[in-house]
C-alpha cells in the first residue's frame, strides 16, 4: 500500500495545517469573542457584568453614524471593484506583450510602500497647497492663494479611494501574477483571436473566470481591507463625520475606558458591514457571471478595444507614477525653508527639520525596525517548520486559512484582543504587540514562501536522501540554502507588513509603543506638513532598504556560485 | 572507490504499481551484485514510479504491493535516508550552493572522519574521471560532460548498497552520450552493488548488458 513506503520528509502529514490552524485560528476567534462580549456590556475588568444592549443603543444615537457606515462600504467596494477591474483589464489587454514586464517592473516596487506613506504621497499631491496645484498654478488657474477646497479629506471619500486604489492594484497583480502560469494564456489567445475576438473580450470569454476563482480570496481580503481600513481613512478619508473605522479607532484609544464599551459596538457593527459588503461582492458576482454569460452568448468581438487597453494601462502606471512622485514631494517639503503658494519650488533647501526630527524619531525607529526584523524572522521560522512538516509546500485547502486573518476585519479582532489583554491585566508591551504583528506578517511570508517552496526540484532532496542524510538534514543543508533567495524575500515581505502596521500597533501597544507608522498617522490630523514629511519618508523607506539588503545578501553569500546568484 | 563491504543482491518481490484503478507494471526480480537490470519501457509506463519505489520517495498517489529486499533485510519500509539507494537522474543535479568538492564531501558517509581524509577521498574521486583539479570550481562551470561524472562520482563515494540509474544519458548528445555510458556502467559494476536501469532507449540497454525487462506495453493501449 501507498503507506508502506512512508518517507518522514516528503510523505504529507497533516500536522501542519493542524498548527496554522493554533496559531492564526485561536487569536482571530478569541479576538472576535473579546469584541463581542464587551458590546452587549459583559466585560468585568471595568465593571461591566450585565448583559444590556444600551452600548448598541448608544452607537445607534451617535451623530452621524449612517453616513459614517454607508461610506466606509461604498468607499471599499469601489476601491475593489476599480483595482480588480484595472487591473483584469490590463491582464486581459497586455498579458505576454513587452508593454507588461515594463508595467510590471513599474508597479512591483508599489506594494513595498506601506499604505500610511502612501496615503501621504497622495495627499501631499492633491492638496490644494499641494504640489499638482503649484504646477500648473497660477498659469492655469490663476489661484495666487490656495483654494479652499476640502481636499484630500473630501466627504465623498474620493481622495481615500484613490489612494487605497494605488496600494491595492499592485497587491492584485501580483497575485494575479501569481495565478497566471495556470492558465492557458497564449493557447486561448491565440484561439479567440482566430475566432475574431478582441484582445479583452476574448480574455474575459475563455480566461476570466478560471483566473478570478483563484484571487477571490485576495480580492475578498482587498474587500475587507479596504470597507475597514483605519490609517489611509485617518489620512485620506472624510471627517466629521470620519468612516466607521476610524471612529471606532478613536472610541478605542479614549482615555475614558467607559468608552471601550462603545468601541466594541461599533467594532461588532463594522463586523456587520464587512458581511454586508461581501454579501454585496456576491451579488456583483453573480451579475458578472451574467453579463459575461451574455456577451459569450452573443458573441461580442470587441474587436476596437485599443481605448480600453490604454486606459487600463495608463491607471496601472499612474498609480506608480501618483506614489513616487508623491514621494518626491513629501521629500521636497521636509528639506523645503520658506515656500509660498503658488511657487512650484521652495526658494530655499534646508536640513532644519531633518536635524530637528532625527532624534525624536530615533526611538519609534529602532522599535519599528526591532519589531519587524523579529516578526519576520520568527514568522520565517513558523512558516519553514509548518512547510517541512507539511511535505508538499503547502497546496492543500486548508492553506486557505492563511486568509483568515485578512478576511476578518482587523479592527474587529485586534480590538478584542486588546480587550482580553485588559480584563487578564496584561502590560502592553513589546512582546505583546510583537504576537501581534506576527498574525499579520505569517500570512504573507508563508505565501511568499510556499510557491518557491513547491517548485524547488524534488530530485535535489532525493539525491540527498539517497546519500543517507535525514530530513533534517535535508531541509538544513540542501532545502534552505537552495532556497537562500526566496528566505529573504519572504523576510522582507515580512518585514514591510510589519512596518506598515497601524492599528494593530496602536491599539495593543495601547499608546506605549510607537513605531514611526504610528508617530506618522498621529501627525496627520493637523500636524506640521514638514515633519509629516521627514516621517513618512522614513517609513516609505525602510522596506526599500530591506529588499536593497535582500538583493544584495546572495550577491555577497554567493560570490562563486553563479546559479544562486540568479 | 570504496567497495561495499558486503555487496548483496537486490530482490523486488512481487512489486505491483498502480495508480487509480490501473496497474501500471508488476515485476519480480532478483539482481545479484554488480548485475544490471534494465528496465524498458514508454514514458508514463510506471517504470520511474518503480524507481520512485525502490529509492523510497514514492508519491502516496500509488498504490504498490509487494517488498523490496537488499539480502535479507526487508526495505519496503525503510525511510530514503536509510536505504543507501544510489540514485542518478536524467540531470546531475550538482548541488549549486556547493563546489564541486562540496557535493562529493557531502556524500562521503559520516562514518568517515577528518576533514583532511574526506577532502583527500573527494580529490580522489575527481581525478578517476579525469577532473583532477576541479575541487573548488563552480558546478555551473562545468561541461555537461563533467557534470554527470561529477554526479557519478558523488553517487559512488557514498558507498551505496544498490544503485538506480533514471534515464542518466537522455539528456547527453550521442558522443558524449557512449562515453558516460561506458563509463558509468564500468564504474558501476565495478562498485559491485546491483543496479537498475530504466530506459526508454535500447542502445542503453545493449550497453547495460544484463537482462531487460519490457515494461507498459499495456498501459499504453
Amino acid at each position: 500500500m501507498g503507506q508502506r513506503t512512508k518517507d518522514r520528509g516528503i510523505t504529507y502529514s497533516p500536522s501542519g495545517n493542524g498548527l496554522l490552524v493554533i496559531i492564526l485560528g485561536l487569536p482571530v476567534l478569541a479576538g472576535v469573542a473579546g469584541t463581542i462580549l464587551p458590546a452587549f456590556g459583559y466585560l468585568p475588568a471595568l465593571g461591566g457584568l450585565h448583559p444590556t444592549t444600551a452600548h448598541l443603543a448608544e452607537l445607534a444615537g451617535q451623530p452621524h453614524i449612517l453616513r459614517s457606515v454607508l461610506v466606509a462600504l461604498a468607499a471599499g467596494l469601489i476601491t475593489t471593484f476599480a483595482a480588480l477591474a484595472i487591473v483584469g483589464t490590463f491582464i486581459a489587454g497586455f498579458a505576454g506583450m513587452p508593454v507588461f514586464a515594463r508595467v510590471h517592473h513599474l508597479v512591483s516596487p508599489l506594494l513595498a510602500v506601506p499604505h500610511a506613506a502612501a496615503a501621504f504621497a497622495l495627499a501631499f499631491l492633491i492638496a490644494p497647497s499641494g504640489l499638482l496645484l503649484r504646477l500648473i498654478s497660477p498659469e492655469l488657474t490663476g489661484f495666487t492663494r490656495p483654494p479652499d477646497w476640502l481636499l484630500p479629506n473630501d466627504p465623498f471619500a474620493l481622495s481615500m479611494i484613490a489612494g487605497l486604489v494605488t496600494k491595492e492594484v499592485p497587491f492584485l497583480f501580483l497575485v494575479t501574477l501569481a495565478a497566471l502560469p495556470q492558465i492557458p494564456l497564449r493557447r486561448a489567445g491565440q484561439m479567440t483571436a482566430a475566432l475574431g475576438y478582441g484582445r479583452v473580450s476574448g480574455f474575459l470569454i475563455s480566461l476570466w473566470p478560471t483566473l478570478y476563482s483563484q484571487i477571490r480570496l485576495p480580492v475578498f481580503a482587498v474587500l475587507v481591507y479596504s470597507v475597514s481600513v483605519v490609517d489611509v481613512a485617518m489620512i485620506l478619508g472624510p471627517q466629521l463625520p470620519a468612516t466607521l473605522p476610524v471612529r471606532i479607532a478613536h472610541w478605542a484609544a479614549d482615555h475614558d475606558l467607559k468608552m471601550r464599551f462603545l468601541a466594541s459596538a461599533g467594532a461588532l457593527l463594522q463586523l456587520f458591514v464587512v458581511f454586508a459588503a461581501i454579501g454585496i461582492w456576491l451579488a456583483l458576482e453573480r451579475i458578472g457571471k451574467f453579463g459575461l454569460t451574455f456577451m459569450t452568448l452573443a458573441g461580442t468581438r470587441l474587436r476596437k478595444d485599443q481605448l480600453l487597453r490604454a486606459t487600463s494601462g495608463l491607471a496601472m502606471a499612474g498609480c506608480a507614477v501618483i506614489i513616487f512622485s508623491g514621494l518626491g514631494a513629501l521629500f521636497i517639503w521636509s528639506v523645503a525653508g520658506l515656500w509660498p503658494f503658488p511657487k512650484a519650488l521652495p526658494g530655499a533647501i534646508t536640513a532644519k527639520i531633518w536635524l530637528r526630527v532625527l532624534p525624536q524619531i530615533t526611538e519609534p525607529l529602532l522599535t519599528t525596525v526591532g519589531l519587524a526584523l523579529s516578526a519576520s524572522a520568527l514568522a520565517l521560522v513558523i512558516a519553514v517548520s509548518l512547510l517541512h512538516r507539511d511535505g508538499r509546500g503547502g497546496n492543500g485547502a486548508t492553506y486557505k486559512l492563511l486568509y483568515l486573518p485578512l478576511i476578518v476585519p482587523e479592527i474587529s479582532f485586534v480590538f478584542g484582543l486588546q480587550i482580553l489583554a485588559i480584563s487578564i491585566g496584561f502590560t502592553p508591551a513589546f512582546s505583546s504587540v510583537l504576537a501581534v504583528h506576527l498574525l499579520f506578517v505569517l500570512p504573507y511570508v508563508l505565501l511568499s514562501l510556499s510557491a518557491p517552496w513547491r517548485e524547488l526540484d524534488p530530485r535535489f532532496e532525493r539525491i540527498a536522501a539517497g546519500l543517507g542524510k535525514s530530513p533534517l538534514r535535508v531541509l538544513l543543508t540542501i532545502r534552505l540554502p537552495l532556497l537562500f533567495r526566496a528566505c529573504l524575500t519572504a523576510l522582507t515581505v515580512g518585514f514591510s507588513v510589519s512596518v506598515s502596521l497601524y492599528l494593530p500597533t496602536v491599539l495593543v501597544g495601547a499608546g506605549r509603543l510607537s513605531t514611526v507608522t504610528t508617530e506618522a498617522v498621529a501627525l496627520s490630523a493637523g500636524g506640521d506638513r514638514r515633519v509629516i514629511g521627514v516621517y513618512a519618508l522614513v517609513q516609505a523607506a525602510l522596506p526599500f532598504l530591506a529588499f536593497l539588503v535582500a538583493s544584495l545578501g546572495p550577491q555577497l553569500l554567493f560570490r562563486s556560485r553563479r546559479a544562486m546568484r540568479m | 572507490m570504496q567497495a561495499v563491504d558486503d555487496p548483496m543482491p537486490l530482490m523486488l518481490a512481487d512489486v505491483t504499481i498502480g495508480l487509480a484503478e490501473r496497474t501500471l507494471l508488476s515485476v519480480s526480480a532478483t539482481v545479484m551484485p554488480g548485475e544490471v537490470l534494465t528496465l524498458m519501457g514508454p514514458s508514463g509506463s510506471g517504470k520511474s514510479t518503480l524507481l520512485a519505489f525502490a529509492g523510497g520517495f514514492l508519491d502516496p498517489a500509488f498504490r504498490v504491493t509487494g517488498r523490496i529486499l537488499i539480502g535479507d533485510r526487508d526495505l519496503t519500509d525503510v525511510p530514503a535516508n536509510e536505504r543507501r539507494a544510489g540514485i542518478l537522474f536524467q540531470d546531475p543535479l550538482l548541488f549549486p550552493h556547493l563546489s564541486v568538492g562540496g557535493n562529493i564531501v557531502f556524500a562521503i558517509p559520516q562514518a568517515v572522519k577528518g576533514h583532511r581524509m574526506r577532502r583527500q577521498i573527494a580529490e580522489q574521486a575527481l581525478e578517476q574521471v579525469g577532473l583532477a583539479g576541479f575541487f573548488n570550481r563552480d558546478p555551473e562551470t562545468l561541461s555537461g560532460g563533467q557534470k554527470a561524472r561529477v554526479a557519478l562520482q558523488r553517487t559512488l563515494v557514498s558507498a551505496p548498497h544498490y544503485l538506480l540509474l533514471d534515464e542518466p544519458f537522455s539528456k547527453l548528445d550521442a558522443a558524449l552520450r557512449q562515453q558516460t555510458r561506458a563509463l558509468v556502467f564500468s564504474k558501476a559494476k565495478a562498485a559491485g552493488v546491483p543496479i537498475i536501469l530504466v530506459t526508454h532507449d535500447g542502445a542503453d540497454a545493449e550497453a547495460a548488458g544484463g537482462r531487460v525487462i519490457e515494461v507498459g506495453s499495456e498501459a499504453e493501449t
